[in-house]
């Protein structure tokens, strides 16, 4: 447990709770990043303008902490391209299939205490987390 | 001035600042969180934790107003019956999210690092929700939910009973 963070992660997560009821406090909407992104490429929304707003948000705190802070951005991705695809595919998929992501039915929905967000959380956090120990106990962490 | 606008703008602004204080933009502490049997990294459970935590608490006093503050009404999903697109939805996600370690919300943020995988896995993730959008809405007329694809079953078990009836 080397890599344990409790501190930096307990208070990055109050922020992120904090986000997400901001949009319920002042528009009313569910914080969820897949809803709010995957309304943008559907042609049947009308409403591209607020959420191309919140995701030009999002992408504005991403240079912020490039300049800032930019170890929070440091990571390498020892995964092949493909694996990249299929997993980004998967997760597009998956997330409008399930109508939600981690925000939207990890933070809001449990927040809320909604059943199908309890549902879809404990599923993919179920599948993640197999996935996860296929991947590094048995392909030696790279795929 | 257009106030619900910027409040969504600063909501997206403080959510990536949540993201990479959090250390969820490092898909290494993603994928040693779900790894559990392996050395474990519990930052998420806390990260997970400070989040619904706090939104909870909120939740109780602004959902007792009659509106939010800068729109007419509340847009909350209503739905709460457990179904197999919610549950395969979520499957299929989670495999996704496990294989590397990113979810849409740090994927959309690392994308200002230039980094390859980033865009590709944007791209792909992005191709996926425009195809299952399209099928979606060819075959259920609904853009979300699948409510329409629920109306047609129902139809169609309705004419099945009215044909069985008549013969």
């Amino acid at each position: 447990m080397e890599n344990f963070t409790p501190v930096a992660s307990f208070i990055g997560g109050t922020m992120i709770g904090l986000a997400a009821i901001s949009m319920l406090f002042f528009t009313g909407r569910i914080g969820g990043i897949s809803g709010i992104f995957g309304g943008l490429l559907d042609a049947k929304h009308g409403d591209t303008a607020w959420r191309a707003l919140f995701i030009t948000g999002l992408m504005s705190g991403g240079v912020l902490m490039l300049l800032f802070h930019p170890q929070s951005l440091d990571f390498e991705i020892n995964k092949s391209i493909l694996a990249v695809a299929v997993a980004g595919l998967l997760v597009g998929i998956g997330a409008r299939l399930g109508s939600g992501c981690t925000s939207g039915h990890g933070v809001c929905g449990i927040g809320r205490l909604a059943p199908r967000s309890l549902v879809a959380s404990g599923v993919f956090m179920t599948t993640g987390a197999i996935t996860a120990i296929i991947v590094n106990h048995i392909f030696g962490g790279t795929v | 001035m257009n106030w619900a606008a910027i409040s969504v703008f600063f909501s997206g602004l403080l959510f990536s600042l949540g993201i990479c204080v959090s250390g969820m933009a490092q898909p290494d502490k993603v994928t040693g969180f779900l790894d559990f049997v392996g050395d474990w990294d519990p930052s998420l459970m806390l990260v997970m934790a400070g989040a619904v935590s706090t939104y909870y608490i909120l939740q109780q006093f602004i959902l007792k107003r009659a509106a939010p503050v800068l729109s007419r009404k509340f847009s909350l999903p209503t739905r709460r019956d457990i179904d197999g697109r919610l549950v395969a939805g979520a499957a299929l996600f989670g495999i996704g999210w496990g294989l590397i370690g990113f979810c849409p919300g740090p994927a959309l943020v690392s994308l200002v690092t230039f980094n390859d995988s980033v865009w590709i896995f944007v791209i792909s993730m992005s191709l996926g929700m425009y195809i299952y959008g399209s099928l979606d809405s060819r075959y259920t007329g609904q853009p979300d939910g699948g409510a329409g694809y629920m109306e047609i079953v129902r139809e169609v078990e309705h004419i099945k009973r009215t044909i069985r009836q008549a013969a």
